[in-house]
């Protein structure tokens, strides 16, 4: 059986635009791959670790010494829309009450 | 008619060493074919001629010197359009960075650039890596130069075609389920994946962090050695790249079969291979036996799950790494009025992206989502976690193990395009060592019935290339293939 999936809520999840179409046809191909995909259910007990990298590595730490970052101009060089030296955007609150 | 773009880096290199060439006619001749073929192939998004005549011009001064030349010195190289290049914008074949041009250099192309390779062109590809034919380029599909109604493979499509028809000596991809051995299968070259962090994924503009790691294209397996040498490393960017010992990896490529503990994977010559695929693929074992190796055969019991492992942790990670593409830094913004900014990131991203890269954001949103983590996100973690102890288990009796690389020889352009499921059974044998990280090669080893090459994958141990090299190294000269695609003999 195809997996029901709310693709209203995922796509807000995601913060993704979608058309009436492109809801349809998601609906229907992720019921599909998510059907296929829950065979991971089959196997995998309890007593399995679960692996987040093939070649873990940890505490990867670097000197605590100052290096040169990217000059101001150049991180500004692709915005969008700029002021100053701020990326603009539209309003991100409600403005007060 | 062999022009100075269907050799070998290795004879290329002999030549540029002994004075019967420079480096410009090297690039020259990678450009002609570039001219003759691409508007076909359509394996470049952006082509270099000024820099890389520029580049190759200090290099024939510079060798002039009698300096000493590196093994990739003068080559002409493709880099897929996902590996960032300073100065020289980097698309990812998506709208969302059309025109994005990056402040810095991959850590992959740094090393190539600073030992003297010669950039022609930023290649095609699926849109941020996701997809098994090139067809989810935002840029149009590339063709495949052995038949051009073809796919070449994916997603590094691209890099493989741009090899096969000699535009390029050598080419990097990234393989994150598949895409440089699948394409490299395809197309009839030799394809590197290594071992997960063996080279450094510092400019890799990241789909599944855990997964993606850079790859190579060359048209024989010492160049996919030689090349392998001057790329891996520990990089100080890169906290997952491996801090060990890097060989030379050419230098015990003679070193034979004779011995070598061969497992033929059982489950990999099942329902859905190609005939024509199998035949070739079997016929390879019997060369390696015939060459003293002892084959057998092996398993991997969970392989079958590897699939829908896969389909749930990259989209999961893919989901997260692309939520960078906002329209507030860089790239695509959606015009117009926005009433706030999250208005905008909506119509940005569902704009900005393709179906395929939405299908996989909104899969791995799905499967990292309030309620439905441990059943997917969480299983696929533990999948991963027997499929490497598989992995670990068949290495005790075998030292390489060998598949199909993909199950079927090229297919047409458009035919699996409307069923992702169909399409993603293309990665089954590739995927898994994504998944455990361990190394494999793509290495031709014959034509189908239609004329069409097949890919032999050969495997081994984490960090143990050079058993991989050799074994097929070996397997490669035995052959003794000449592979050609027919889009050439019309040149």
């Amino acid at each position: 059986m195809p997996v029901e999936i709310d693709i209203e809520h995922v796509a807000r999840l995601a913060r993704l635009n979608l058309t009436d179409e492109e809801r349809a046809r998601l609906h229907d191909q992720l019921g599909v791959i998510l059907e296929h995909a829950a065979k991971v259910g089959e196997v995998a007990a309890a007593d399995v670790p679960p692996t987040a990298s093939p070649i873990p590595r940890s505490n990867v730490f670097r000197d605590d010494s100052p290096e040169p970052s990217l000059p101001l101009d150049e991180s500004l060089r692709h915005a969008p829309e700029r002021q100053g030296d701020r990326f603009k955007v539209p309003r991100i609150a409600e403005t007060g009450s | 008619m062999s022009d100075l773009c269907d050799l070998t880096g290795a004879e290329l290199s002999a030549k540029l060493a002994a004075g019967e060439t420079n480096a410009v006619q090297i690039l020259e001749s990678c450009q002609a074919r570039v001219e003759a073929v691409d508007g076909e192939v359509g394996a470049f998004l952006t082509l270099t001629p000024q820099l890389a005549r520029e580049r190759a011009e200090e290099l024939d001064v510079y060798l002039s010197t009698g300096a000493p030349q590196s093994a990739v010195a003068g080559i002409p190289v493709g880099l897929k359009d996902v590996l960032t290049t300073n100065g020289i914008r980097t698309t990812c074949g998506s709208r969302i960075l059309e025109g994005y041009v990056p402040p810095y250099d991959s850590t992959a192309w740094s090393r190539l650039s600073g030992a003297g390779a010669v950039l022609v062109g930023k290649t095609n590809c699926d849109e941020f890596a996701m997809g098994s034919s090139n067809e989810n380029s935002a840029f149009g599909p590339v063709r495949n130069p052995w038949d051009l109604e073809r796919v070449p493979g994916g997603s590094s499509g691209g890099s493989a075609a741009a090899v096969a028809a000699g535009e390029v000596v050598w080419a990097l991809g990234t393989d994150t389920g598949g895409s440089v051995r699948q394409p490299a299968s395809l197309c009839g070259v030799v394809g590197l994946k290594p071992t997960y962090g063996r080279i450094s994924r510092y400019g890799l503009i990241a789909f599944a962090s855990s997964l993606d790691t850079v790859g190579t294209f060359t048209r024989s397996v010492r160049d996919s050695a030689s090349l392998l040498s001057e790329l891996a490393g520990w990089d100080p960017r890169d906290a997952t790249s491996i801090d060990a010992e890097v060989p030379d990896y050419a230098a015990g490529l003679e070193g034979g079969v004779r011995g070598l503990r061969v497992g033929v994977i059982a489950e990999a010559f099942g329902e859905g291979v190609a005939p024509g695929v199998s035949a070739s693929v079997r016929a390879a074992v019997d060369r390696l036996q015939a060459l003293g190796a002892e084959v057998g055969e092996a398993h991997l019991p969970h392989a079958e799950y590897a699939l829908s492992a896969y389909y749930l942790i990259a989209p999961s990670e893919a989901s997260s790494n692309l939520a960078r593409y906002d329209g507030v830094r860089y790239g695509y913004r959606a015009p117009g009025e926005h009433a706030d900014s999250v208005e905008m990131m909506f119509a940005t991203r569902g704009r900005g992206f393709g179906p395929e890269v939405k299908r996989r954001i909104m899969l791995g949103t799905y499967a990292l989502s309030a309620g439905y983590y441990e059943a997917y996100y969480g299983q696929a973690q533990k999948v991963r976690t027997l499929i490497i102890r598989d992995y670990e288990a068949a290495f005790e009796g075998f030292d390489v193990l060998v598949s199909p690389t993909s199950p079927t020889t090229a297919f047409r352009i458009g035919e699996k395009a409307d069923d992702p499921m169909a399409m993603y059974l293309n990665d089954i044998f590739t995927i898994p060592a994504n998944l455990a990280g361990v190394p494999a090669i793509s290495v031709p080893c014959g034509l189908d019935e239609a004329g069409l090459p097949v890919g032999v994958q050969l495997t081994a141990p984490v960090l143990d290339e050079q058993t991989l090299f050799r074994a097929a190294h070996a397997l490669e000269s035995d052959l003794g293939l000449e592979l050609r695609p027919p889009i050439l003999a019309e040149l």
